[in-house]
């Protein structure tokens, strides 16, 4: 144990980065070969929470398999619910009445500006700077007091139903989302202005962790990941789901591929997310919540079956191969933290730890989405 | 003979009072001020304004076992947090608070804080080192390399200010400055027209040198997890954050008299103790200010900003009033 440690001037050292680090956000480890504060060679090593969610698909029926879904990524809950309800009523071939689609789209934009903010937040922690924090979390507390209201949760929504929603919006939920979006476009001036303008911030992203649109490819990165990185791709224009088609909003698409074009992604898709919600809230049309036609024990016919979403990490996907029973054959989450974390060990190397970190810290990592 | 050792013990008893007691409450202002700019109560439920929080963080503190990490080196870890904490309370001996209340006045006295401040290097390569910890040696190799950058240039705007003055005695520093604030260092004057850069520079400096926001690249902990005293618990920890703030205390008191004309008041009314924990109290607070605005900055870009910018800038402002000295 006392062994004095005996250094040479080529050794390389193991760092273990996690499973219980601050930067990491969860129990995520990364063995490190460092050569002084540079790093060498990095593995991401995964499965410290893997609570076999895939299995559960298989075991449980579709609609006893929902609440399964919130528990991915505990930050954007509601988009992956979404793309397992959309699955599943596209196989069983249930529509959905349009007010159903339109909340659904409104509170899932909620989520995606409360899961953003939580980065905003996060991410200017791991660089140091403690009080946007605090400021991002005061607004977020907004939204989850509002879908709290609506969804009975704060974070582990189960929300939708196949066919519709457990509840309506009331006047209130859109009195409220009203009087949101003013204030929280207010916010964002507030925090181009403390973060974004920060010369320290600036010197601390600009050119730093360069992802390239080939590296995006080759891992499958999705996401604000991919759009920092010049790939314009959002599920939502190029594969459109839900009412999506219904609202005019732009794709934010940054050609720096650095960690500040990742940031500004984000902050912008905040905005576009404001915009869909403000258009939602104006044509929010009345009727039925819950589709009139729907089986009580939902089979899906036999088949193979896809659904894809743009959750706030990136391309969401829910593939359910079904043997025409009333639990899935077998179901396949591809989760897109998931593939962005495996860019950062081919990213990684030869960074400074803290710049890594930093990197890390942009590619908005959900640890409990990844180990699903 | 009893007599001054007697002064001495007293004058001693009081500097550890006063370094302790300020470490204490300023933990507590920094978190309350902190809370004020988060928007967030912060403590406030023990005593009036959360004012008993300090001591029983104490105690609780206190009455933790001190661990000591297998395979740390044992004297090394647990020298390293006393010598976090008694430079900075040595350094008080020689501040003079006013004219009259110092402990002991010294005619090196600059030199002695300076000599003082370096030591705090040394607590936290021991403190590193010791700890058998990768985090714990890379934070403290960070933290020494920035002290040592740091401190060039913020001696040699020390020098600079000790030439203008003609002294190294804090005292002598301090009444050359008196009668109204046109009299300060902060302003220029005849032999020095760069003193508010070098104002800046010193402040920057015991930034640093204090390892605050935005330069705490020794306990970064959003990476090295808590930096060098990653492995320390217990008092062992206490003291090092004592000694932080001590320390922070120190730098600002030191910036007051370099600067700010010590116990001077701006507009020659009531001279006095007062005026000079005013300005430091206003110095500490613009350090916590700062530390809850900025982000931390990189490495690299510290030493950078120390070798390439700060200490060029200074040693011209040297060389300047070198030669104005000499020219008036």
């Amino acid at each position: 144990m006392s062994a004095p440690i005996q250094l040479r001037p080529d050794e390389t050292f193991i760092l273990n980065v996690g499973p219980q680090h601050p930067a990491t956000h969860g129990v995520l480890r990364v063995k490190m070969e460092m050569d002084g504060e540079y790093i060498v060679k990095s593995e991401t090593v995964l499965g410290y929470i893997h609570r076999m969610h895939e299995k559960m698909g298989e075991n449980r029926t579709y609609a006893q398999y929902l609440p399964n879904l919130s528990r991915l990524d505990y930050l954007g809950a509601l988009g992956y619910t979404h793309g397992h309800v959309l699955a599943i009523e596209r196989a069983a071939g249930i529509e959905v009445p349009e007010r159903a689609e339109y909340i659904r789209a409104i509170t899932v934009e909620l989520n995606r500006v409360a899961s953003h903010l939580f980065w905003f937040g996060a991410f200017v922690m791991d660089l140091g700077g403690f009080s946007p924090l605090m400021y991002a979390i005061q607004d977020r507390e907004h939204i989850l007091d509002m879908l709290e209201a609506v969804t009975g949760a704060r974070l582990t929504y189960c929300y939708y139903r196949f066919g519709g929603l457990y509840n309506d919006v009331d006047d209130d939920f859109i009195e409220a989302a009203r009087r949101f979006i003013p204030r929280m476009r207010k916010s964002l001036k507030k925090y181009a202005a403390l973060v974004t303008g920060n010369i320290i911030f600036q010197k601390r992203l600009e050119g730093i962790a360069p992802v390239s649109a080939e590296m995006c490819r080759k891992y499958g990165a999705t996401g604000p990941v991919a759009r920092g990185s010049g790939i314009n791709f959002d599920v939502r224009k190029n594969e459109p789901y839900s009412v999506y088609p219904e609202f005019d909003f732009d794709i934010p698409v940054y050609h720096e591929c650095d960690s500040m074009a990742r940031y500004k992604v984000r902050m912008d898709e905040m905005e576009q997310s404001l915009r869909i919600i403000e258009q939602g809230l104006e044509k929010l049309p009345a009727g039925p919540i819950m589709a009139e036609k729907k089986p009580k024990n939902i089979k899906l016919p036999v088949g193979d079956f896809y659904q894809a979403v743009e959750t706030a990490r990136g391309s969401f996907g829910i593939r359910i191969v079904s043997d025409g029973d009333k639990n899935a054959y077998r179901l396949k989450l591809r989760s897109p933290t998931y593939s962005n974390m495996h860019l950062f060990d081919e990213a990684c190397e030869g960074m400074l730890i803290m710049d890594a970190l930093a990197f890390m810290g942009s590619l908005d990592l959900v640890i409990p989405e990844m180990d699903r | 003979m009893s007599l001054t050792l007697l002064n001495v013990i007293v004058a001693v008893v009081i500097a550890i009072a006063f370094a302790a007691a300020n470490a204490a409450y300023l933990v507590w202002a920094e978190r309350r001020g902190a809370a004020r700019i988060q928007r967030r109560p912060g403590p406030n439920i023990n005593g009036p304004f959360g004012l008993l929080q300090p001591p029983l963080d104490g105690i609780k503190l206190m009455t933790k076992q001190l661990m000591i990490p297998g395979g740390a080196d044992k004297i090394l870890f647990m020298v390293a947090p006393v010598l976090a904490m008694a430079p900075a309370i040595m350094s008080f001996v020689t501040i003079p608070f006013s004219q009259g209340i110092a402990a002991h006045n010294m005619e090196i006295g600059v030199l002695m804080i300076f000599a003082f401040a370096s030591m705090g290097a040394m607590a936290t390569l021991f403190a590193g080192w010791g700890s058998r910890n990768k985090y714990a040696v890379m934070a403290s190799v960070r933290a020494v390399s920035q002290n040592v950058s740091y401190e060039i240039p913020m001696l040699i705007t020390a020098i600079t200010v000790v030439m203008a003055t003609g002294s190294m005695d804090l005292k002598t520093i301090s009444l050359a400055q008196a009668g109204g604030f046109w009299h300060w260092n902060i302003f220029p004057s005849l032999h020095s027209p760069l003193m508010p850069i070098s104002f800046i520079i010193f402040f920057i400096c015991s930034l640093a040198e204090t390892n605050r926001a935005p330069f705490d690249l020794g306990e970064a902990e959003s990476e090295l997890v808590a930096g060098f005293h990653t492995e320390y618990g217990s008092m062992g920890f206490g003291l090092f954050f004592m000694g932080e703030y001590a320390n922070i205390v120190v730098g600002a008191s030191l910036t007051t008299i370099l600067f700010l004309g010590g116990w001077d008041c701006p507009f020659g009314i009531f001279p006095g103790v007062w005026w000079f924990l005013l300005k430091i109290y206003i110095l500490i607070a613009t350090f916590i200010w700062i530390r809850w605005t900025f982000p931390r900055t990189t490495i690299y870009g510290l030493l950078n900003l120390s070798w390439k910018i700060l200490i060029p800038i200074s040693l011209f402002n040297l060389l300047l009033t070198a030669g104005l000295l000499k020219v008036f």
